[in-house]
């Protein structure tokens, strides 16, 4: 039998992006919260500017719980089951926003109204043939508020391009009206990103600086970004990247009322003969503990989340916990952001230094802000270009078929060329379809020997021909900026990734949604889920910050629905 | 100044290393000046550290497939005097364990098909010999190494041997940096750092010449 610990009000699994935020309104509205993390606290000495250990080796933490867990996938139910060597998850207080590179958009008003937009402005017939997208069950003005305490709590540094409807040329004119700044400028421009706003510019396009939970200038006693170029997969030495780690999470301890739990690997949550979660099992060196709780927010990862659910079964949940409709795992998708495009210049960029978050971005492809009559799909892409690399990484370049891979001829090439290239980042429009979920995996198991989540997905026509669409408008934008070569990357297949959606999906149907328009279980009422497994579309942009934002909004419907939800 | 900076962290790996006794001297002259010293193309004179996990013979084979991977030519030192294979030789007692008997195997295999095809073992052959034992090796036509794995695992590590931080025993006088333009590791990098047309001045510094980090297992 587990060890039965102290009560409490709220547990939250999973101290990371989402959790470790929801803990923070939790706290601070009196509630008791124990907040049941895998991994350990990691702090900036731990963050040294070390390519090798960052980028090609295992990062410092002490426990690669996400590593024994890498999920196995599939293309399709009759394909091969293959597994990647490494998961791209980190466990530690706050997760992999440490190493994250922190690009902080709000999804565009149209990501929330894929259906009915699409309908209104093509006719039905234009939503992808076995696509599972629904609406949101709120548009953007009800998450803009969630945005906007995030931005301002963490610390979000951007330009607005639309305040109440005003646009704003420097900043991105197809966002979502935003209620008023970013609490912080952007970050500042390199030359090179300066010569791609101006190539953009000349095409007519709106290029703009993006948003990051990294900080232009001192915020709230923490220190200004340093551009000292690990930023990528690396942690902040100066604690100018906010992760909950150094924001939301302190400021939670601070009321006494959260309690930080280490090395706690969860492996099922426990429900009653109701049907009511009553408490969390966890491991920690072998030892089992039960922690009871009133409520339990589930904010482990996309994958995790639907894993401890398909691994919480009981008498009440025979198919899993909150699977009696068959939902959990249904509806994933991962980001459609391979397909990128690499660019060779005639001149050195100077992009040694710098960080991902340091970009220019343009949304004129984006969404629904063209007009896609005359085209064969749906969405469209943001374009992303950065300043930032690293030795190792700018000596295993492409040649561009202009050289050998090794001898004097390569290493002449690499010598010229090692600061001449540069590689976009294009997220594009994704949407779930009915052959794409998660399950578990009927062989591989962790070493705890419970069952791996499995991933059977594939990209569609849709997210093929969106992503050719983007890798044309990224070619003429680096032949615009004088680019000399441009060659394009495969589209790949759904692997395990950063960016990985659905499982848990948000809706007021329980019939195709797992929780409700609160986050809440449409079957567990005290049961909450965070996490972008409760997101239905992609947007073109990292989901980081709406996955934020949908965790404040959850925890402040508990606290305001305490009575109705807690018992 | 850059000779400065150069020394004295060297002196710290050194210090950390706790071997100096084992200096590659040649490749410190030619990184710390390499306006003054002419560029050397022949073989260099590298006293080789002690091993930590490959044999002698081991050894020898991969050190000739770094000369041949990354030269030593008119563009200046290479993965020989970058120290690639200490690099290695140090990471496949740690992180790179999982690797060691992919190497023995891969390097056995080399070994035999050099002296099948060649007429003696890689490290014994002609430059141009060997450049055609590692075509082959890479183009997956030698018995034992199919596919070009065992090549591009050997090609990744001596890349990071070269290119990664002086650290973990490779890149040796910030060869590997150099040979690129990177100007080096450093905690702050301001906005003239970044223009086009501007150059950071080259730091050559290892991660862990500041002392604000914990030291990474190496």
């Amino acid at each position: 039998m587990p060890t039965r610990l102290k009560d409490t009000d709220v547990a939250i699994i999973g101290l990371g992006a989402a959790g470790g935020v929801a803990a923070w309104p939790l706290a601070q509205a009196g509630l008791q919260v124990v907040g049941l993390e895998a991994g350990t606290w990691l702090t900036k000495k731990d963050f040294a500017p070390d390519e090798l250990r960052n980028n090609y080796r295992e990062w410092p933490q002490a426990v690669q719980k996400a590593q024994h867990e890498v999920p196995t996938q599939r293309v399709s139910a009759g394909a091969p089951t293959l597994r990647a060597a490494t998961h791209p998850m980190m466990n530690a207080v706050g997760g992999t926003t440490l190493h994250y590179w922190a690009q902080s958009w709000r999804l565009n008003p149209w990501d929330f109204k894929v259906v009915s937009e699409t309908t209104r402005r093509y006719g039905a017939s234009r939503i992808p043939k076995g696509s599972t997208v629904e609406d949101w069950p709120f548009g953007f003005n009800e998450l803009e508020p969630y945005y906007d305490k995030v931005e301002y709590e963490i610390g979000v540094s951007g330009q607005a391009g639309n305040i109440r409807g005003r646009t704003d040329p420097r900043g991105n004119i197809f966002e979502g009206p935003r209620a008023r700044e970013y609490p912080m400028p952007p970050l500042r421009g390199s030359g090179f990103t300066d010569m791609m706003a101006t190539a953009a510019a000349r095409l007519g396009w709106h290029p703009f600086p993006g948003p990051a939970a990294i900080n232009s200038r001192t915020y709230q006693g923490r220190s200004a970004c340093m551009y000292h170029g690990f930023c990528n997969k690396g942690g902040c030495h100066v604690d100018a990247k906010n992760s909950p780690a150094v924001t939301t999470i302190p400021k939670a301890q601070k009321t006494g009322r959260l309690q930080v739990v280490t090395r706690a690997h969860v492996t099922t949550i426990e429900v009653d003969r109701d049907g009511r979660v009553t408490g969390v099992t966890y491991v920690t060196d072998g030892v089992e503990y039960f922690q009871p709780a009133k409520v339990v927010l589930l904010a482990s990862y996309t994958y995790e989340n639907t894993r401890t659910l398909l691994l919480s079964k009981s008498v009440a949940y025979p198919n899993g916990l909150s699977n009696n409709h068959g939902q959990v795992g249904r509806h994933y998708f991962s980001h459609n952001q391979q397909a990128g495009v690499t660019a060779l210049f005639p001149r050195n960029l100077n992009t040694w230094y710098g960080l991902p978050a340091q970009g220019m971005g343009v949304d004129d492809f984006a969404d629904d802000n063209f007009d896609h009559g005359p085209l064969d799909f749906i969405g469209g892409g943001n374009l992303w270009v950065y300043s930032d690399r690293r030795p190792i990484v700018a000596a295993s370049m492409n040649t561009f078929g202009k050289a050998p891979t090794w001898g004097s001829a390569w290493k002449a090439f690499i010598k010229e060329n090692a600061d001449r290239t540069n590689t976009a980042y294009l997220q594009k429009t994704t949407l779930p379809y009915e052959d794409n979920y998660l399950d578990l995996d009927p062989v591989v198991k962790d070493p705890l020997g419970l069952p791996v989540c499995r991933i059977t997905a594939n990209y569609k026509d849709n997210e093929a021909r969106v992503a050719a669409f983007i890798q044309d408008k990224m070619d003429a934008w680096y032949r615009a900026a004088g680019a000399i070569e441009v060659l394009r990357g495969p589209l790949g297949v759904m692997g395990p990734t950063t960016h990985a959606y659905g499982g848990t999906r948000m809706g007021d149907n329980a019939d195709t949604n797992v929780v409700n328009r609160w986050g809440f279980s449409h079957e567990a009422p005290n049961l909450g889920v965070l996490g972008a497994s409760v997101m239905g579309t992609s947007g073109a942009r990292n989901p980081t910050l709406t996955a934020q934002a949908l965790a404040w909004r959850t925890a402040e419907h508990l606290v305001n629905n305490w009575k109705t939800i807690a018992k | 100044m850059k000779g400065d900076d150069d020394s004295i962290s060297r002196r710290e790996l050194l210090k950390r290393a706790g071997a100096a006794a084992f200096v590659p001297v040649g490749a410190l002259v030619s990184a710390a000046r390499p306006a003054a010293a002419p560029p050397s193309q022949g073989p260099v004179s590298i006293t080789r550290e002690p091993l930590e996990t490959l044999t002698m013979a081991e050894a020898d084979a991969l050190e000739a497939i770094c000369a041949r991977l990354i030269p030593t030519d008119e563009n200046g030192p290479g993965a020989v005097e970058a120290r690639a294979a200490h690099y290695i030789d140090r990471a496949l007692g740690g992180a790179l364990k999982s690797s060691r008997q992919a190497y023995a195997a891969g390097l056995a295999a080399l070994d035999a098909y050099a002296t099948a095809s060649r007429g003696a073992r890689f490290a014994a052959l002609a430059p141009a010999d060997q450049d055609r034992v590692l075509q082959d090796v890479a183009g997956g036509v030698a018995p034992g190494l199919p596919n070009g794995t065992f090549f591009n695992l050997v090609r990744a590590h001596t890349i990071e041997g070269t290119f990664g931080d002086p650290y973990y025993g490779g890149n040796a006088g910030f060869v590997g940096w150099d040979l690129i333009g990177y100007p080096g590791v450093r905690t702050i990098v301001n906005a003239d750092e970044q223009r086009l047309g501007s150059a950071a001045r080259t730091n050559h510094k290892s991660a862990y010449d500041y002392p604000m980090f914990t030291r990474a297992r190496d």
